[in-house]
């Protein structure tokens, strides 16, 4: 059984700005997964999606999707990959219709023979379905475009931020659509700079200039990289991240969501009171401490701050 | 085939949807026909000439009286001395001024040979040069009626320019110029935005990942513009037809069929600047600096090419603008046959074949 | 305690054809306050934050920002308000300071006033390395921090930043928050817009734009126990739950 998407040693350098975008960079993805790249702007995720997609060639090394090489057989690959660049890719003065039969047509084939793959999705947009594209909203727009890359039914999808700049509500639509399209046999390549998002994949790469930090199962992911860690909250937050960062036995400190996390240095001996006295001496009133396991996003930090 | 259909239609919808473009497509055409038809003709008309009348015979009367009777000239201005000429140009008062030497009915009787100065205020080399030849024509008319009841051939200087132009409506000749620069102008910059513009939006990206050939894309991309430049030239041949009053000469197919084979010169070179540049802007920036500026300096309408330094005539070869006018030329206003423009549409078709090769050379089937 | 209002708006209104964008929205934001601005795709955030910075008028409605009122003295309004929007304002070939240079004169400081601020502000910023590089060749983080900085320039008394923070790395996502936090220490308002729920959670009173009405209006806290849930998320999910418009 083939691989989905294999990429050995793949090495990729922007001739005019010489900036590295990805340094021997392997990756395996099993047939029929929903694999995640979670990564910030510059990771080098949009560039992975163009050599896999057969836009652009690497410098360097190999890839081959669905068993086809990414150099050699060019053609195959694009008989039956799907592709939802990250950059809004829709004609916005064609009607919803239109674009949507458009790309069919591309394909070879009709909106009518793949109906089924895109109908879940697509009732949604009926309504609007003489509406422009570029009359949509954020989430509309996402909707559409992934119909389009779905129409000739791909064996393999490559998304590439799709839900960036969604609301929080599409996002998760978009999330439960991705899931049905994997119950469908669809190997589905996602990209999102979302941590939040990793926990909705089969597996997931964490990514950072171009280089992988760790790949495995979002709780694989999370099990293997914990440290001891609290989070905290006091009246004076902003005045609390400054103080917390100061303390001895502080390895790292930042605001997260409604409290701050503290990631201690190995080995050093801490004990409770001793934080508390420290900070209670500084002036910090309705001081509330407890000891958390990291998220996913704390790991990321963790993983970003050993490469930096 | 399906696939190209569909494309096209898409193609279509672009162009019908946005208004701006729309505009232009067809606005253009007939704006410029009006405006040059009319503005530069109507300037022609009404010069205002300075007569400086030595002679005072039967033939500088004669002469006199028929510029006088024309729409094209006022003569404003009667002199007896040189030096007023002079005054009157420095002023910018006169286009023209015309000198009638002493003795012009015996020259012309006698030696059966006689000369009229005629002295142009070359500010405004065009006009100036028109109304020259303005004034040389009814001086050759008169010649030809002196002909008619003499019998010695009397002979007055005449301009040989004027052949092609008898009636001496200029408004028309302005025609294949402005075609020439319409279809230089929209075939270039259209076709070259249309396809930045996919790259622009990404979704050329898409288009790039499916299995359709990239001479699939390049066609379906300039079949839309071919035929809108098509119609483009029939709203202009239309309109010159029927406001300027220009008369149809040489073959009607003919012409059409070269007005295609310029058109697809100016789409692939369109192409072939879209395979180029990364932005509209550029696109729509090269369009105009790289290819309309040289086809309106060297294209041969604006300034003769003849007049121009021998390296700048060199360069005036590869602007394919210079071979369609002169193709225009022959046909609308000689009503010559394909005989006489072969050279011409040789040229125009290697230099289409290039373009066409260096474009899909240049089209990536890769971003980069 | 007495706290200055920055912002007011009542019955703030505005209508494209038949169609109610921002609903008759009546808020009020204090100085010095991290104000959160959260709303659905389409919802009317933007719309609002146009009208709140004098660049649309609206339909019917008042406000007054920084003491000014949007109708009759925009150009005021504008001269004391920053604006940074997730598209960067720099200009990519210009260097840091010559964008700094650029912004500071377009408010009419002073010659010599602006060099010093610059200077300062580069020094503060940290970025001397990169302060004479041209912005586009710039890491994203570098570019967001000195666009924020751009936007505070002139000393304005409130900053409108929408989605400042896309598409970045967690670490510089928070270094930009600590640079939000210093602004509002030093008596800056800071109304902004954001899709990230946990940035929701650093904000001193969020509020909640459902189908162009404000929804909700609170601390992140109470939003949390009036919805029992745990996360702003939620919060964010349950709301817009309810949302009739549909997202066109």
């Amino acid at each position: 059984m083939n691989n989905a998407i294999s990429i050995k040693n793949i090495k990729k350098t922007y001739p005019k700005t010489g900036i590295l975008a990805l340094e021997d960079f392997s990756l395996e993805i099993a047939d029929g997964e929903l694999f995640g790249l979670i990564g910030p702007d510059g990771a080098g995720k949009t560039t992975l999606f163009r050599i896999l997609t057969t836009l652009i060639l690497p410098d360097f090394g190999t890839a081959k999707v669905a068993g086809f090489d990414i150099i050699k057989q060019l053609w195959d690959i694009r008989k039956i990959v799907g592709y939802m660049p990250g950059k809004f890719s829709l004609y916005q003065d064609l009607t919803v219709e239109e674009n949507l039969r458009f790309f069919a047509t591309v394909f070879n084939t009709s909106v009518e023979a793949n109906y089924d793959l895109i109908e879940d999705i697509y009732v949604q947009l009926q309504p609007f379905k003489n509406r422009r594209a570029g009359k949509l909203s954020g989430g509309m727009k996402q909707k559409l475009a992934l119909c389009c890359a779905l129409i000739h039914q791909p064996r393999v999808l490559f998304l590439d931020e799709p839900t960036t700049g969604v609301d929080p509500v599409s996002r998760k639509e978009f999330w439960d659509m991705l899931d049905q399209l994997k119950r469908k046999g669809i190997s589905i390549l996602v990209s999102t700079p979302y941590m939040d998002e990793a926990a909705r994949c089969d597996r997931i790469a964490l990514l950072q200039k171009g280089q992988v930090l760790d790949v495995d199962t979002y709780e694989g992911i999370l099990l293997k990289n914990q440290k001891p860690m609290l989070a905290l909250r006091s009246a004076h937050m902003f005045k609390l991240l400054t103080d917390l960062r100061r303390f001895p036995a502080t390895e790292r400190c930042y605001s997260f969501g409604s409290v701050h996390h503290l990631v201690l240095k190995a080995g050093y001996p801490y004990r409770e009171n001793e934080l508390m006295d420290y900070l209670q001496n500084l002036g910090h009133e309705d001081i509330v401490c407890q000891k958390i396991k990291a998220e996913i996003e704390d790991v990321f930090i963790d993983l970003m701050s050993g490469v930096a | 085939m399906r696939v190209l259909t569909a494309f096209i239609k898409k193609e279509f919808w672009h162009v019908l949807r946005d208004r701006r473009s729309l505009t232009i497509l067809l606005g253009l055409p007939v704006m410029m026909i009006l405006i040059f038809g009319f503005a530069l003709s109507n300037e022609v008309k009404n010069s205002s000439v300075a007569i400086l009348d030595f002679a005072g015979d039967d033939v500088s009367a004669q002469i006199i009286h028929r510029l006088n009777s024309s729409q094209y000239f006022d003569i404003t201005h009667r002199l007896r001395r040189f030096d007023d000429l002079e005054s009157l140009f420095r002023q910018n008062q006169v286009r023209l001024g015309l000198v009638f030497p002493a003795n012009l009915q015996d020259d012309l009787i006698g030696d059966g040979e006689g000369a009229i100065q005629i002295i142009g205020n070359a500010v405004d080399p065009n006009t100036t040069n028109t109304t020259i030849q303005y004034v040389s024509a009814i001086v050759a008319d008169y010649q030809k009626e002196l002909w008619q009841t003499q019998e010695i051939p009397y002979q007055i200087d005449v301009s040989y320019r004027m052949l092609y132009n008898p009636q001496l409506e200029s408004a028309y000749t302005f025609v294949p110029g402005v075609m020439t620069l319409i279809l230089m102008l929209l075939g270039t910059m259209m076709t070259s935005v249309s396809i930045v513009r996919e790259k622009e939006m990404g979704t050329m990206e898409v288009l790039l990942v499916s299995p359709m050939r990239p001479i699939l894309v390049i066609i379906s991309k300039a079949i839309p513009y071919l035929v809108l430049c098509f119609v483009d030239v029939l709203i202009i041949l239309l309109l010159a037809y029927t406001v300027l009053e220009m008369p149809l000469r040489g073959n009607l197919l003919l012409l059409l069929l070269m007005c295609i084979l310029f058109v697809l010169t100016t789409l692939t070179l369109g192409l072939l600047v879209s395979t180029l540049v990364e932005s509209q802007q550029v696109a729509m920036f090269l369009s105009l600096v790289g290819f309309f500026m040289p086809a309106l300096i060297f294209g041969g309408y604006l300034f003769p090419i003849e007049n121009m330094p021998e390296i700048l005539q060199v360069i005036s070869n590869a602007v394919p603008t210079r071979w369609f006018y002169n193709i225009l030329k022959n046909i609308m206003i000689k009503g010559l046959g394909f005989e006489y423009i072969i050279k011409e549409a040789i040229i125009l078709s290697g230099m289409t074949f290039l373009f066409l090769v260096i474009a899909l050379k240049k089209f990536k089937i890769r971003l980069m | 305690m007495n706290k200055l209002i920055t912002i007011e708006t009542r019955d703030l209104t505005k209508r494209f054809g038949n169609f109610t964008a921002v609903d008759a929205i009546s808020f009020k934001v204090y100085e010095g306050e991290i104000f959160g601005f959260l709303g659905a795709n389409g919802a009317g955030k933007t719309t609002a934050m146009r009208m709140l910075c004098g660049l649309l008028t609206p339909t019917s409605g008042q406000a007054l920002v920084a003491g000014y009122d949007i109708y009759r003295q925009p150009n005021q309004l504008k001269a004391h308000i920053g604006y940074m929007s997730q598209k960067f304002s720099l200009y990519p070939n210009l260097t840091a300071r010559e964008n700094m240079t650029f912004y500071a004169g377009i408010y009419g400081m002073k010659r010599k006033e602006i060099g010093d601020k610059v200077h300062s502000l580069i020094k503060s910023l940290g970025v001397e390395k990169y302060s004479d590089m041209q912005v586009h060749n710039l890491p994203l983080g570098w570019k967001q921090k000195i666009s924020f900085m751009t936007a505070i320039i002139h000393n304005p008394k409130i900053v409108f930043l929408d989605e400042p923070t896309g598409g970045v790395d967690p670490i510089t996502r928070r270094q930009f928050w600590d640079m939000i936090y210093e602004a509002a220490d030093r008596g800056i308002t800071v109304f902004v817009t954001t899709h990230y729920m946990d940035e929701a959670e650093y904000c001193d009173r969020v509020s909640m734009m459902v189908d162009g009405a404000i929804a909700a209006l609170d601390t992140p806290e109470a939003l949390k126990t009036r919805y029992s849930v745990a996360s702003m998320n939620d919060v964010f999910i349950q709301l817009a739950r309810k949302a009739n418009r549909s997202a066109v």
